[in-house]
């Protein structure tokens, strides 16, 4: 079974945004090497930085892995940031908890999370408050 | 996928089996083999990266000679704009003109009419279609590759509006013979005068259309000191120009966006620059800009590989061109609008996939990055792939051996070595010097 899983990691690093970039563009790389459709590759790119994106902003950085197997890639973004206080409104699309300074820079519009779900076929959360929160995205193939 | 023809071959004899063009290559398309390079064919984007980059001029861009213009009764030129800045400023458009019918051509059309023709058509399709915006140019043939190649996610937001090169080969035909009447078409040869290399490819193998209406192309290297004589004997140029400075400026990287109605727009040259730019715009993060000039040249056309003059000059003569040269000569009529939409559209080709099936291709992958954890990481390229990545590749689609590494099979050699010297101790020496004795 193990022989059938590749297995990726990256660090999200809130000091060089650049990495979030490099990590994107090897998950791609990556499923393409393996046949899987440009769009489903699409889908992934962009979830996966929506999730980055989070990571940065909300708890300045974390980690992502990603397990590809035949038949789904499953990417887990977790982060030891403040978590997610009220995870109703967060699935608001337009709700958000990003600074002024965040939202200047083009950041914080309110649509991570639902841009997530929009680009995924399941997701789930894992988060406690002042400990962390872990996304783990899964978009079958 | 079909056989692909490339105007970008190697001229082996002159090969010196060097890592330059390996490490310029933005597709990883050439390999060193046998001490000579070999292009991949189903990789080349025919950007002509390699062929400025080869001090040994072993890579050529395969162009037509001109003694095929004798295989048709009438013939007509089609200057790219990139062409009138090869040459001194007290050389104008009209003397460039005029010297091309003096050459032998009957007609000439100039392309930058056919590049104005492209943004009337383009600000009308953009008006019609804003909700698959950013569009990409489709102007630049290496680029329209790059996209089927790489970021087959983003064809569908490629400009569906034939090239420049095309609309004037077509309008160019059709003018012609509306102007002499008894003209069949197929007397007319249509040639094009480039300063690129994948145009060649792209007239063998249009994207847009099933057969090109351009039946040659003509580098503008092979013409540069032709036209030239010509010129200088020139006295009364003839007025031909139908275009104005707003077809002309499409030479260079920032034309054609700058022509366009909105200027909410994106210009980048350079392939690798490029790249970076489609990168972005696949995971979204550029939808507040309307359209995206590429060119996978460096200051666009007038860097084109098959160019005369550098491009910095070139690129200073454009701008005194500027000053003397009115931004319209003539508006764009409706009946030079028709036919310009595409009639057949770009395809993902697929040059990454490992493997058919996804079991398969996971386990080529997981082998592919056991090897490259062996290799040294110097990406050196003494094995005649650009990185130890690329070799990894190459060995898992058995291409390659582990042992192209240098480095490897120093290792190896040594392991073997010291093998031997431990075998050597091993050995019963005593007893068999006896028997050697004894006999």
């Amino acid at each position: 079974m193990s022989e059938e899983i590749i297995r990726l990691h990256y660090d999200i690093n809130d000091e060089d945004f650049s990495a979030a970039g490099e990590a994107s563009s090897g998950v791609k790389k990556t499923l393409s090497a393996l046949g899987v459709s440009p769009e489903t590759v699409k889908k992934v790119a962009i979830a996966m930085y929506e999730a980055e994106i989070n990571a940065v902003i909300h708890a300045d950085g974390g980690e992502a892995d990603i397990e590809i197997t035949p038949e789904e890639i499953k990417v887990v973004i977790s982060d030891r940031g403040p978590g997610i206080p009220d995870m109703e409104k967060a699935m608001e699309p337009g709700y958000s908890t990003a600074t002024e300074t965040v939202r200047e820079l083009g950041f914080g519009a309110g649509m991570g999370l639902p841009n997530m779900k929009r680009y995924t076929d399941e997701m789930y959360i894992d988060t406690k408050l002042g400990e962390g929160t872990t996304v783990t995205l899964i978009v079958k193939i | 996928m079909a056989a692909y023809y490339h105007s970008i071959v190697l001229d082996e004899k002159l090969c010196m089996g060097c890592t330059n063009c390996i490490k310029r290559c933005p597709t990883e398309a050439i390999r060193v083999h046998d001490g000579k390079a070999r292009i991949f064919n189903e990789k080349c984007i025919d950007c002509g990266e390699c062929v400025r980059t080869c001090p040994y001029h072993a890579k050529v861009a395969q162009t037509d000679s001109l003694d095929i213009m004798a295989n048709y009764k009438y013939t007509i030129a089609l200057p790219a704009p990139t062409l009138y800045m090869q040459y001194d400023l007290k050389f104008t458009r009209q003397h460039v003109v005029t010297a091309l019918k003096m050459l032998g051509f009957d007609a000439v059309y100039e392309v930058a009419r056919g590049a104005e023709i492209v943004t009337a058509v383009t600000d009308q399709y953009m008006e019609e279609h804003r909700e698959n915006l950013p569009l990409i140019s489709s102007a630049c043939p290496a680029v329209v590759r790059l996209l089927q190649a790489r970021f087959p996610s983003l064809l569908p937001r490629l400009l569906p509006i034939k090239s420049p090169m095309e609309i004037s080969a077509m309008n160019a035909r059709k003018e012609f013979c509306q102007q002499n009447p008894g003209v069949k078409s197929s007397e007319v040869g249509v040639f094009f005068i480039s300063p690129c290399a994948a145009k060649m490819t792209g007239v063998r193998n249009p994207i847009e259309l099933k057969k090109s209406n351009v039946n040659g192309v003509f580098s503008i290297k092979s013409v540069y000191f032709k036209l030239l004589k010509q010129m200088s004997k020139l006295k009364e140029p003839e007025d031909l120009l139908k275009a104005g400075y707003k077809g002309v400026r499409w030479a260079s990287i920032g034309g054609e966006a700058r022509a366009l109605k909105t200027q909410n727009v994106l210009s980048v040259d350079g392939i690798q620059n490029v790249v970076r730019i489609f990168e972005q715009l696949e995971d979204d993060k550029l939808d507040d800009v309307d359209f995206i000039e590429a060119c996978a040249c460096t200051g666009g056309c007038l860097g084109g590989p098959l160019t005369v003059e550098n491009l910095y000059v070139a690129r200073n003569r454009q701008r005194q061109h500027r000053d003397t040269t009115p931004t319209i000569l003539e508006p764009v009529a409706p009946e030079e609008m028709e036919n310009c939409m595409f009639e057949t559209y770009p395809q993902y080709l697929d040059v990454t996939t490992l493997d058919a099936d996804r079991t398969e291709a996971i386990k080529k992958l997981r082998r592919m990055n056991e090897i490259c954890e062996e290799l040294p990481k110097l990406d050196c390229g003494a094995c005649g792939a650009p990185s130890c990545r690329a070799l990894s590749e190459d060995i898992v689609r058995g291409k390659a051996n582990v042992t192209d590494c240098v480095f490897v099979l120093r290792q190896k050699v040594r392991d073997l070595a010291r093998e031997m010297m431990i075998l050597e101790g091993l050995m019963p020496s005593d007893s068999s010097k006896e028997k050697e004795n004894e006999e």
